[in-house]
């Protein structure tokens, strides 16, 4: 137990030292402050840019059709429920979470694996491993459509959810397991070693002493693939022919044909899949950025 | 406490070595599941793309299927001017938007890296975006810019432009107007990663910088840039990779259109893949695009010189 302390109480200390020399911010510094308006203004402007989108989507959702106001008043949620009920959005929806959420747990719980091995073991195949991650990164998933279908179909998959699942997994996977095995290569081995010592086995080692200095590194990881498997349009698009299982993006897609566009519909179910995604976001925010910049692939 | 340490430390090594009792197969182990995912469902596929591109493969067209050899790619390159406008597009595409991507990419970060009231939230908002992407930007934006309703009416009660312009329909606008989408979500993503590796620049330099009467200018372009650069070249190489083979944006945003003008070579393969159902050339012209992309890679990495003196 004393060892397990001391060593998880010596790395501590070390990113504390730098912060002395600035008392929770009261004093600024002149050397790296611009000006206010310097910062204000480009990010005002910048700003206007961002959000000019999100509330015109909000606009075309509430009000009613045919208004031309541009306040949402009187407002009127009847786009909302004619794209739940009439288009199917609830199902779409219902597919959506079952797609990001399983995406999510099998791509950290097969990155998380493969990361532990790159970052803490060197064996024979590691090297060309690595490789073919990299390698990954060029291979365009929407060029590989009719090889990935043909598969699918021999599997007896088409019109299943767990064909886009698989697809959208092993898509995320490459990089995932880059930055998951960055992070645990930042987590000290002798923290594991102390925990041996104290009688864990490797597994009991990594789930008590590791695991919970990965948590920043996961989120990240895990509302990437979340994120990314919400928005992802292609496979579902090939692989679900049958109207029930589509998912959100290609439900959107549906509503944006040609000229004959449904704007308030639109608008609504644009809402509709905005919604989780920025929820997970504005939650998961903070963490990414520790997440990235400790994950970062450094030279 | 030092003693029971002390007592503790003679038995460590040979628990050590129970705690990792199957050091050689473990290894293999973990990686077992993402390396047969990555078999069957990229390399699998890959070769099976390789192998077609020889072929003349039409389901629709059974009885003219069979062995090509370089038939397909032969027509790629003498007889096809639909492949070279669109990888011509395809290379302005990845050009400018890459290139804006990263300029305001780095501005933005820039300035939420400072400390100002509201940070936290100005950045929430600023990086939202990234979040939306691919068909629910194209969404927001054909709402945007639709003809009857969107903001160039607005614009027009302003006295600027003219009613009844559509900027998704004119050849003449739809580039700057897809650009403009595709930023509005691309800028956020590049400012969080280089959000992420400003942090890491020691404050000490720029005290150090200030001691020495550096100007704010020559502290960044000393100090700043060269802390940053091999996070950009690394996130500019992988921004220009999958923005070239992103589909889901211009599919759902211009279609292709107008009159073809917007087709990425994505793009293309995926209509003469899909719609004519011309596997065997859709895979030649797969692998074209594969061999472009990795050639301009080890080109861009060589050029960069990634990692430089440090290694």
């Amino acid at each position: 137990m004393s060892t397990k302390v001391a060593t998880k109480a010596a790395p501590a200390p070390a990113p504390a030292t730098p912060e002395p020399p600035r008392p929770a911010g009261k004093s600024r510094r002149a050397w790296d402050e611009a000006p206010r308006w310097q910062i204000y203004l480009p990010l005002g402007i910048y700003l206007v840019f961002t959000l000019i989108p999100f509330y015109w989507i909000l606009l075309f959702s509430l009000r009613p059709a045919g208004s031309t106001s541009l306040v949402p008043w009187p407002m009127t949620f009847d786009h909302f429920e004619k794209v739940w009920t009439e288009r199917s959005f609830g199902i779409y929806f219902q597919n959506s979470v079952l797609v990001g959420v399983v995406t999510l747990v099998m791509t950290t719980l097969v990155a998380l694996a493969g990361g532990y091995a790159l970052a803490r073991f060197n064996f024979r195949v590691k090297q060309v491993f690595m490789l073919a991650l990299l390698c990954s990164q060029f291979v365009p998933g929407a060029l590989l459509l009719v090889p990935l279908f043909e598969i699918f179909a021999e599997l007896q998959m088409i019109n299943s959810l767990g064909s886009v699942i698989i697809a959208e997994t092993v898509f995320q996977l490459p990089l995932s397991m880059i930055l998951i095995s960055n992070f645990i290569k930042n987590v000290p081995y002798s923290l594991e070693e102390a925990a041996w010592v104290d009688g864990c086995n490797r597994f009991k080692a990594f789930r008590i002493v590791v695991l919970p200095l990965l948590r920043p590194g996961l989120i990240a990881v895990g509302s990437f693939a979340f994120v990314h498997s919400w928005n992802h349009f292609l496979f579902a698009l090939m692989f679900l022919n049958n109207q029930q299982k589509q998912t959100i993006p290609v439900g959107l897609n549906t509503l944006m044909g040609a000229d004959s566009v449904d704007l308030g519909a639109l608008a609504a179910g644009g809402i509709i899949a905005a919604v989780p995604v920025v929820i997970v976001f504005a939650f998961i925010q903070k963490w990414l950025i520790t997440g990235f910049s400790a994950g970062a692939v450094k030279g | 406490m030092a003693q029971a340490a002390a007592v503790a430390k003679p038995p460590a090594p040979p628990r050590r070595r129970r705690a990792s009792a199957t050091p050689r197969r473990l290894p293999y182990l973990l990686i077992a599941p993402a390396a047969l995912l990555m078999l069957g469902f990229i390399a699998y596929p890959v070769i099976s793309v390789f192998y077609y591109s020889l072929q003349n493969y039409n389901p629709t067209k059974p009885w003219r299927n069979g062995y090509a050899g370089f038939d397909n790619f032969v027509r790629i390159f003498t007889d096809d001017p639909l492949f070279w406008d669109s990888l011509v597009f395809s290379a302005k595409w990845v050009f400018v938007e890459v290139g804006l991507q990263l300029l305001f990419g780095l501005a933005l970060a820039l300035i939420v890296n400072q400390t100002f009231v509201g940070r936290g939230l100005g950045r929430a908002l600023v990086f939202s975006p990234w979040a939306v992407s691919g068909v629910l930007t194209s969404a927001i934006w054909v709402l945007l810019y639709n003809s009857q309703t969107g903001i160039t009416r607005y614009l027009a009660d302003m006295g600027i432009g003219s009613y009844g312009t559509s900027w998704l329909s004119d050849t003449s606008t739809v580039f700057p107007a897809a650009i403009v989408a595709d930023l509005w979500r691309g800028v956020p993503f590049f400012a969080i990663l280089i959000l992420a590796d400003l942090q890491s620049v020691s404050k000490d330099l720029y005290e150090a910088a200030e001691v020495d009467g550096a100007s704010r200018i020559k502290q960044f372009w000393h100090i700043t840039l060269p802390h940053l650069k091999d996070a950009i070249i690394l996130s500019t190489l992988l921004r220009a990779v999958w923005e070239f083979n992103n589909v889901d944006l211009l599919y759902t945003l211009t279609g292709g259109g107008p009159a073809g003008v917007t087709t990425t070579l994505p793009l293309y393969i995926a209509s003469t893949s899909v719609e004519s159902h011309n596997f065997g050339y859709a895979s030649a012209l797969t692998t074209v695009a594969f061999v472009i992309l990795l050639f301009c890679s080890l080109v861009y990495l060589r050029m960069s010189k990634f990692g430089g003196e440090n290694k």
